[in-house]
């Protein structure tokens, strides 16, 4: 599979995810969002940015339950909560915004 | 120990091979961010070759696979924060505690106070370690 | 007309060095790399074994391994040449043949 960006073609695996981590730009996750008829904003882009600074320090992208935790610590409790976190990514913070940030899908996330 | 959610064994992951000349770290490691999340007693042993996985300032940009040494210090985010490494393993490689990177977790109960997750333990603590686990899983 | 012996598997895991030192022919070269560059490091349990073996044997580790382990190039046993890919290739060129120890 791949994802056609400003004419440029970017290959993904089958449920989306970006195969070269190092491809990343903004305007991916812009275009990706779009096709789940999303529109991303300042807050959503908080999520983003945390999950790649985290990836960059660990080389994973963290479960869920320790984003939720990493976010209430970096971004404050009434955002390190799991509600916040699925009103922003309806399909699940950890897959959705992962795959926007361009990482891979979470250990462990099936 | 019986909780809410059912029975909590503890599970010890024994790692004794080095990183990166066979898949068995980096699939060990991948197994224990997997189970972290089914809450129950974990422990990580390095002996013999395993506690080269642990030595600080691991660069593989010269081999072109994933520097994973870095992943160890998410462990404490997962709840992890019992690594036990034997004294023996590492005096016959010549290797000491300062060669290893330092792990520590923060303890909610604590006011997140960062505390450390490293252990080097004798031959004869970590034999009544082994004993007392439920499963222990061999990498 | 000499011969190129390499090891990689770490001599706490396989006795493949200890098989290649008893084995290999007065004046070969050994090439330690992947898990094998274990066995060039001092302070080790087979330190000894490979200091005495370089009488007889010129010795050769795999830089970018060492790196990868956390390990120091610093402390790799005197006498033991540290070398990268390309001198590799020119080990494996410069030899009549290839001994790879399993």
């Amino acid at each position: 599979m791949s994802l056609e960006v400003s004419g440029k073609s970017y290959e993904t695996d089958e449920e989306g995810y970006l195969a070269e981590l190092s491809q990343w730009k903004p305007e991916l996750a812009e275009a990706m969002a779009s096709a789940d008829g999303a529109e991303l904003g300042e807050f959503h882009w908080e999520v983003i940015n945390f999950l790649r600074e985290y990836y960059e320090e660990y080389q994973i992208a963290p479960a869920v339950r320790v984003l939720t935790k990493a976010i209430g610590k970096k971004l404050g409790k009434d955002k390190g909560n799991s509600k916040y976190l699925y009103e922003l990514f309806p399909y699940g913070p950890a897959k959705q915004a992962c795959k926007y940030a361009g990482l891979p899908k979470p250990t462990g996330c099936v | 120990m019986e909780t809410a959610e059912g029975v909590v064994k503890k599970f010890c992951y024994m790692n004794r091979k080095a990183p990166y000349g066979t898949i068995y770290a980096l699939e060990s490691l991948e197994v224990v961010l997997i189970a972290a999340a089914f809450d129950q007693d974990i422990s990580l042993v390095f002996a013999d070759d395993g506690v080269y996985q642990l030595t600080k300032d691991q660069d593989t940009d010269g081999i072109g696979m994933k520097n994973f040494s870095k992943t160890y210090s998410a462990l404490g985010d997962y709840d992890i924060n019992k690594i036990y490494v034997e004294k023996e393993s590492l005096e016959e490689r010549g290797l000491s505690v300062d060669d290893l990177q330092a792990l520590t977790y923060e303890d909610e109960d604590d006011d997140w106070a960062e505390k450390n997750s490293l252990f080097v333990v004798g031959r004869e603590e970590l034999t009544a370690l082994i004993d007392e686990q439920d499963v222990v899983l061999s990498f | 007309m000499t011969m190129l012996h390499t090891v990689n598997k770490s001599p706490f895991e396989r006795n493949t060095l200890e098989s290649c030192l008893r084995l290999a022919k007065k004046g070969s070269a050994v090439l330690l790399f992947e898990d094998g560059v274990i066995g060039a490091m001092q302070n080790t349990k087979f330190s000894e074994k490979v200091s005495q073996a370089m009488s007889d044997l010129s010795f050769y580790v795999l830089g970018p391994d060492i790196k990868a382990r956390g390990l120091s190039e610093k402390k790799v046993i005197d006498g033991i040449k540290v070398v990268d890919y390309n001198d590799f290739v020119d080990l494996t060129a410069e030899h009549n043949a290839v001994q790879s120890w399993l």
